[in-house]
């Protein structure tokens, strides 16, 4: 008989653990042996003696926390490629959801688990797109799991920033960009509509820019906005994390159109309390479309939700007959669009 | 162009807190849409459109049978807006890639398709727009559109898109009609200036400049003269054979809050005046006018609890004659012989305040302690009638501020430029707390008065003194001492100290002063109590 997944995948304080494999998804402890789905600070926390993860997610780990803190050995898998641990063969296939991101596919014993990390399906010229992967029990994220959340294109949301900039030419467009996939995502959109200009970045942001451009992603001229000059930054682009656009850090700037990158934005009282002047509906994560499109092509017949609105989503799933679980993992969902209201 | 280009502009409008960016997405929105579209969307920013025909329930069942109950409600819950939670929940449908209506589809529709056709023809439409446009489409068809455009605003965007003095605009605003063809016409300078005839409109208010101390020994008493200067609101009566209306400040006509000052226009006249609370003849505080305010209707027994009048200062036409031009003493000779003459219901003259010298009248102004009165307002006596706000034909001479020293309780972040520094704040004063101690209430809320530089600090040690968050707000440490100036302490059963401040604002920033030593409430309640018992002012 083949083993139900729930018998060898399990809920501990260190997180998601394959006993056969003896690993942890995405752990939000130290532990002996982690596989790491992406480098957000909520699926990446330093000090696992070993890491298994994308080269590109190793590099990321290692330039947000240094080299010790990535992880004491650290193991590279591109996408595709095969590992047996215990018994269990594990590979990792693509997200869609930053650079590196990969959902981790574990199979024992004939059983075969699919833990898909945070995704979208919106097409990203910054990483490699989702791949779906026929599984028994899929491990999904719940973000945006609800039927209000349905991303517009994003290029329909770059337009409108670019409108913006034609309408106000004199003020500085400063947009509100998680470090790490929002803002390489952002301005790869901007160039892909022709926007030629320099970006200016906020100092917080510029190491994971690089990092994407060490890895062969076009994105064109980028320059500190903390040394350029206010009268420079008139009509400019600029990109800082959220939490710095409406605070005192945006000072420097003169009559900014302060804007925000999100998901969340697509309610209006999400983006009024942030104080966003121009909401800009662009996620990271799939839509709730997306959720259900997927979980329908990987075929599960049970879902578990890690994080996020598993009520109307586990709700969903049970009209058409497909057993939803919710797994309420503590310290997931803290990446930007879920910890920014904004 | 179409419902998703008014979508746009509605979302900006939204989301835009400064008013030059809010002018600028307006005279865009006039130079870059046809007609009819531009003047039907300004009519539906200011108000003007009004459909009767899709009720907000009629939506709700629309979407309850396009959508799994448990999710709607989880939407709902989570969005909060229900015409929003429609919008975006609305389930898209593969193939419907027929074109976006106009806006003047949509308003031609909606008055010609029967009733029972309305919730086909209006799913048709939610069928081929985008989430953004759904929820323009919902809330233009069901009158909710709350955008933060004034009708004022509006026609300041026209005045600067088309480079003509708003005042000119004004005089023939009411008299045209959505879409305001004739009214663009001339605009863009392809035709006369429409003319209203008959019809009721507005003539833009002359306005007073605030008098400082340098000014007052310069007056000459001869040349000037002087009256109150009422706490109501200012309004303009303009009645004729082509109907009766009562405009505020600003031109939005509130004739529908104050039926029983229309049902008193038996007179064919265009009038100033301040719009009051009155209980046989006696006026009463600016917070008994504020329960009439900001209403579409009114009952009839607001009309009995908070009986309305009119004080009249100035008479602009009558019969047809304009008498504008005249000198300030010539028309208020005219309007004497005209209010004895027709002698109005529910309107009276403000009366005048014989003076000698600045010093007398600086007395008399001294003097005024009814909550009812700001202060003096002085007209030359040669000044014709003007819109806006002319230096040196009139001035208003503001009562002294009263002052209470409050202690800092919670401090907002502001808008806009502000959005950055915690500007708004609560401040309150100390009263026994029941069990032998001391504790603070809010009396108040103020966001203006300080510096730049006063701002600054204050910003700073907010952040430094933060015992709490909730949201946009900051509790602080109870240390601070604020000098808080305002126009007059009123008795109000909404305000949890039970008095409401006139316009406060922040005096001064008593760093010197430990917070145990703040006014206590009973100093700010003496306040209404020494206005009360003068309730009527020195004549």
């Amino acid at each position: 008989m083949i083993p139900h997944p729930e018998t060898w995948l399990r809920v501990t304080p260190q997180g998601l653990h394959c006993l056969p494999a003896d690993l942890w998804i995405d752990p939000p402890r130290p532990v002996p042996r982690a596989v790491i789905t992406h480098g957000h600070a909520d699926h990446a926390r330093p000090g696992h003696a070993a890491v298994l993860a994308t080269p590109e997610t190793l590099a990321i780990m290692r330039a947000r926390m240094g080299e010790a803190a990535a992880g004491g050995s650290q193991q590279a898998l591109p996408p595709g490629e095969r590992l047996d641990l215990g018994g269990v063969t594990l590979w990792l296939a693509p997200a869609g959801h930053v650079l590196g991101s990969a959902q981790v596919v574990l199979e024992w014993r004939g059983a075969r688990a699919v833990v898909s990390g945070d995704y979208k399906r919106q097409p990203d010229p910054t990483c490699r797109g989702f791949e779906p992967v026929p599984c028994d029990v899929f491990v999904t994220e719940a973000t945006f799991a609800l039927p209000v959340f349905r991303h517009p294109p994003p290029a329909h949301e770059v337009a409108k920033l670019l409108r913006s900039l034609a309408l106000f030419p004199e003020r500085t467009h400063v947009i509100g960009a998680y470090a790490l996939g929002k803002a390489q995502r952002l301005i790869a959109l901007l160039r892909a509509a022709g926007w030629q200009a320099p970006v200016y970045l906020h100092g917080a942001l510029l190491p994971l820019c690089r990092l994407y451009q060490e890895f062969g992603i076009e994105l064109g001229e980028l320059r500190p906005a903390t040394i350029a000059d206010k009268a420079a930054l008139r009509g400019a682009i600029v990109l800082a994390p959220p939490s710095a656009i409406a605070d005192r850090w945006a000072r420097r700037l003169e009559d900014p159109v302060v804007c925000m990158a999100s998901g969340w934005m697509r309610v209006r009282q999400r983006a009024k309390q942030g104080g966003v002047e121009l909401p800009l509906v662009i996620s990271d994560h799939a839509d709730w479309d997306d959720l259900n499109r997927t979980i329908d092509e990987v075929g599960a017949p049970e879902v578990w939700v890690t994080h996020g609105r598993d009520d109307a989503l586990v709700h969903a799933l049970a009209q058409r007959g497909i057993r939803g679980r919710a797994l309420h993992l503590v310290g997931l969902g803290e990446d930007d669009e879920a910890v920014h209201a904004a | 162009m179409s419902v998703p280009a008014f979508a746009e502009l509605l979302e900006r409008l939204v989301f835009t807190p400064g008013r030059n960016a809010k002018l600028a997405l307006l005279r865009d929105w006039f130079a870059a849409q046809p007609d009819p579209e531009r003047g039907i969307g300004l009519a539906a920013l200011t108000g003007e459109l009004v459909f009767t025909a899709a009720k907000p329930a009629l939506i709700r069942d629309m979407v309850a049978s396009r959508t799994d109950p448990v999710l709607l409600t989880l939407s709902h819950d989570y969005v909060g807006d229900f015409a929003e939670t429609v919008a975006l929940i609305w389930p898209e449908r593969a193939g419907t890639n027929a074109p976006a209506p106009t806006i003047a589809e949509v308003v031609e529709a909606l008055e010609l398709t029967p009733k029972a056709e309305l919730p086909g023809l209006i799913a048709g439409w939610l069928d081929r727009l985008d989430a953004s446009s759904r929820l323009a489409l919902i809330k233009l068809i069901t009158g909710g559109l709350r955008v933060g455009v004034s009708g004022r605003l509006a026609r300041l965007a026209l005045a600067e898109w088309a480079g003509k003095p708003v005042e000119e605009i004004e005089e023939v605003w009411h008299g045209v009609a959505p879409p305001y063809l004739p009214l663009f016409r001339w605009l863009e300078g392809c035709a006369e200036r429409p003319d209203p005839r008959d019809a009721p409109v507005f003539r833009p208010l002359m306005l007073a400049h605030p008098l400082e101390d340098a000014d007052v020994t310069a007056l000459d008493p001869t040349a000037w003269r002087a009256e109150w200067k009422w706490d109501g609101i200012r309004v303009q009566l303009t009645a004729g054979p082509g109907g009766r209306r009562l405009w505020s400040r600003g031109g939005e006509d509130v004739s529908g809050a104050f039926p029983e000052i229309i049902a008193a226009m038996e007179f064919h006249a265009v009038l100033d005046g301040e719009l009051l609370v009155m209980r046989d003849g006696v006026v009463a505080p600016f917070a008994d006018l504020q329960q009439r305010l900001n209403r579409k209707s009114v009952t009839a027994k607001m009309q009995q609890d908070y009986p309305v009048g009119v004080r009249l200062y100035d008479l602009l036409f009558e019969g047809t004659e304009d008498l504008r031009p005249l000198p300030f003493d010539a028309r208020r000779a005219r309007l004497e012989q005209w209010v004895g003459r027709v002698a109005p219901a529910r309107l009276d003259l403000s009366p005048q305040i014989a003076f000698a010298s600045v010093a007398q009248l600086s007395g008399i102004r001294d003097g005024a302690r009814a909550a009812s009165i700001e202060g003096l307002m002085l007209k030359r006596a040669d000044s014709p009638y003007v819109a806006g706000r002319q230096k040196g034909l009139w001035w208003k001479w503001k009562r002294d501020p009263l002052s209470i020293d409050a202690v800092l309780m919670y401090a907002q972040r502001g808008h806009g430029k502000r959005s950055s520094f915690y500007s708004d704040y609560t401040f309150g004063l100390w009263r026994p707390d029941g069990a032998g101690g001391e504790e603070l209430v809010p009396v108040g809320k103020a966001y203006s008065g300080y510096t730049d530089a006063e701002l600054a600090w204050l910003d700073r040690w907010i952040r430094n003194h933060t015992t709490g968050r909730f949201g946009p707000v900051r509790e602080v440490e109870k240390a601070l001492v604020l000098e808080v100036i305002f126009d007059a302490a009123q008795r109000s059963s909404r305000h949890k100290s039970g008095v409401a401040l006139r316009f406060p604002r922040i005096a001064r920033i008593r760093t010197d002063k430990p917070a145990s030593e703040a006014d206590r409430l009973e100093n700010l309640t003496s306040f209404i109590e020494a206005r009360d018992s003068r309730a009527s002012p020195a004549r």
